[in-house]
């Protein structure tokens, strides 16, 4: 790449190991990892229980700190000696991190004051607060819940509240951190939704931790994980053309990719990276039109 | 079990008590009590009944709420006022049973205990939790109680517990409610034996009740300090509480009150033994 932007995160060599009891050997949570993460873009982090996906976004969001390695916020060393709790702060001003479960992240017990939470610890001017929270709100499309108690909302609800938290103060970089795990399916396709349109519409740079994988096909580029090590990174076409890698660390594959690789398996031409059912669909036709031609 | 809190929940709605400064409320609602506790005589508990009639009317609480707030607490009510019938010795004795006397005075007297009990609660909820939001209601608190940050006391850290502790009444209160679904799942019985027996059946409600409120504080902590929260320093607030000269009318109002039940107190009539 000849871009020579500074990426937003960038994590060298980073090692971890989480703390055991007396005696017991410390097994590393995640291994050499590398990995850099560009403004404006779309990353998903894809894992199996335990591959290190959640440990890795605590470290991005300094909740966590490395063992040897280094974590790069905006092209400042957050691991180094001398940093200080100023610069951590500071840090947090530009990654914000959504948590999974939305109960426990809101604070407040009316929607927009929660939203205010951020905005008021940076010590903003209440005007300012104010047109940030209605934006915000207006952004996630929660506005007429603006002056609703939080527990009387859906999942899906709660969780855009959580999000506009975040977007209120204006970070450059927000980490999902399985935000849709405890969601049902209509609260995920909410929350998605919103994801993309931050993305593609604010340009905010967005990481997607997450183990749907119809959740990370939205995104650019996706990154599995697997016993704390980075086993593929690419595009999701790269990534998901190599079903047999992903079941061999016990991941799916996004159904349309499966379907479509026994179809490959049985002798059919057609190509992997198709993850819309009907543009599948019209492939599988494609194909089986193309074989009785043939015969 | 029944969890339903009515008592002391908020109550949407516009009216100008709605609107009012929630520190106002407090000091309001702090002169109500003193007010209550002023009246004596039957003419000064008319003026306070009408005077809470009043504050209902500005509310526009529906008098259905209220009275289903109070339902909920009719036996503290009773209580009181059953021992005052007992208790006070009067000069009309009416009747005389062995040990039990009642008297004329001690009928009155637990009468007007209740009404006071009863105009406490009605006034203190409508100027506090019914016409305040919770929130409202602890900015108000940590404003009012902010000099005594001076005395080095955690008025920021108070209120914040408040509020966190507001937001996870309603959350902690469907967890007990899932976690007693699946002990009864599991033929756990909750309705049934002693006194000893149902508090040792709560014992497997509240073990998984107090790991997961463990597990949400540290979360919510985490959560917090990511939203960049170090306290009370140097945070300044979205909504700022503004008082007007509407709120400190409303304020000397209860002051006059008090005034006229001093007055009212002078007629006569008969007067609470306290």
């Amino acid at each position: 790449m000849s871009e020579t932007k500074t990426p937003i995160i960038e994590i060298r060599d980073l090692s971890f190991a989480y703390p055991t009891d007396d005696g017991e050997a410390p097994k590393n949570a995640l291994t050499n990892v590398n990995l850099s993460i560009e403004e404006g873009s779309f990353v998903s982090i894809l894992g199996h229980n335990g591959s290190g996906k959640s440990t890795l976004a605590k470290m991005m969001s300094l909740i966590l700190m490395p063992d040897s390695g280094s974590v790069w916020i905006d092209g400042k060393n957050m691991s180094a000696e001398d940093i200080t709790e100023e610069d951590v702060l500071d840090a947090r001003r530009k990654v914000g991190m959504v948590f999974q479960n939305p109960d426990n992240q809101i604070v407040a017990t009316v929607v927009e004051e929660d939203v205010a939470f951020g905005p008021e610890n940076l010590g903003l001017p209440s005007a300012e607060i104010r047109r940030r929270v209605d934006e915000a709100l207006e952004m996630v499309g929660m506005t007429k819940y603006a002056r609703h108690a939080p527990h009387n909302l859906s999942g899906g609800q709660k969780q855009r509240v959580a999000i506009a938290g975040i977007i209120a103060m204006r970070r450059r970089c927000i980490i999902f951190d399985e935000s849709t795990a405890m969601l049902d399916p209509a609260g995920r396709r909410e929350v998605m939704d919103t994801i993309e349109r931050l993305n593609r519409e604010e340009n905010i740079t967005v990481l997607h931790i997450t183990h749907y994988m119809n959740e990370a096909v939205r995104a650019d580029r996706v990154v599995v994980m697997d016993s704390g090590r980075i086993l593929l990174d690419g595009t999701p076409s790269e990534v998901f053309s190599q079903p047999e890698t992903l079941w061999n660390v016990r991941l799916d594959v996004p159904q349309t990719t499966e379907l479509l690789y026994h179809m490959k398996k049985s002798g059919y031409n057609v190509r992997l990276d198709i993850f819309d059912p009907d543009e599948c669909a019209e492939e599988i036709a494609a194909a089986i039109r193309s074989d009785r031609d043939a015969d | 079990m029944n969890l339903n809190i009515s008592f002391g929940q908020y109550c949407e709605g516009n009216s100008i008590l709605h609107r009012m400064d929630p520190r106002m409320k407090i000091i309001a609602s702090i002169l109500f009590i003193v007010v209550i506790f002023l009246a004596k005589n039957l003419f000064s508990f008319a003026l306070l009944i009408l005077s809470a009639v009043v504050l209902i009317a500005i509310s526009a609480i529906p008098v259905r709420i209220i009275a289903r707030g109070m339902k909920a607490l009719t036996f503290i009510i009773l209580f009181t006022s059953i021992i005052n019938i007992f208790w006070i010795k009067g000069e009309t004795e009416l009747v005389s049973f062995g040990f039990i006397h009642i008297y004329l005075e001690g009928i009155l007297n637990a009468l007007m205990i209740a009404l006071r009990i009863i105009i406490l609660l009605v006034g203190t909820s409508i100027l506090m939790t019914y016409t305040t939001t919770p929130i409202a209601l602890t900015d108000g608190l940590e404003q009012l109680l902010a000099p005594l940050k001076v005395l080095h006391l955690p008025v920021h850290e108070f209120s914040m517990m408040m509020t966190i502790a507001l937001r996870f009444i309603p959350t902690l209160i469907e967890e007990t409610q899932k976690i007693m679904n699946a002990q009864k799942a599991r033929g756990a019985d909750f309705s049934t034996g002693s006194l000893i027996q149902r508090a040792k059946a709560l014992v497997p409600i509240l073990v998984p009740l107090f790991l997961s409120a463990f597990r949400r504080a540290e979360e919510l902590a985490t959560a917090m300090e990511c939203r960049c929260y170090t306290g009370g320093e140097g945070r300044t607030r979205m909504n700022i509480l503004h008082a007007t000269s509407k709120d400190y009318l409303f304020c000397a109002a209860f002051v006059l009150l008090g005034a006229a039940i001093i007055l009212l107190n002078r007629l006569g009539g008969y007067a609470l033994a306290w």
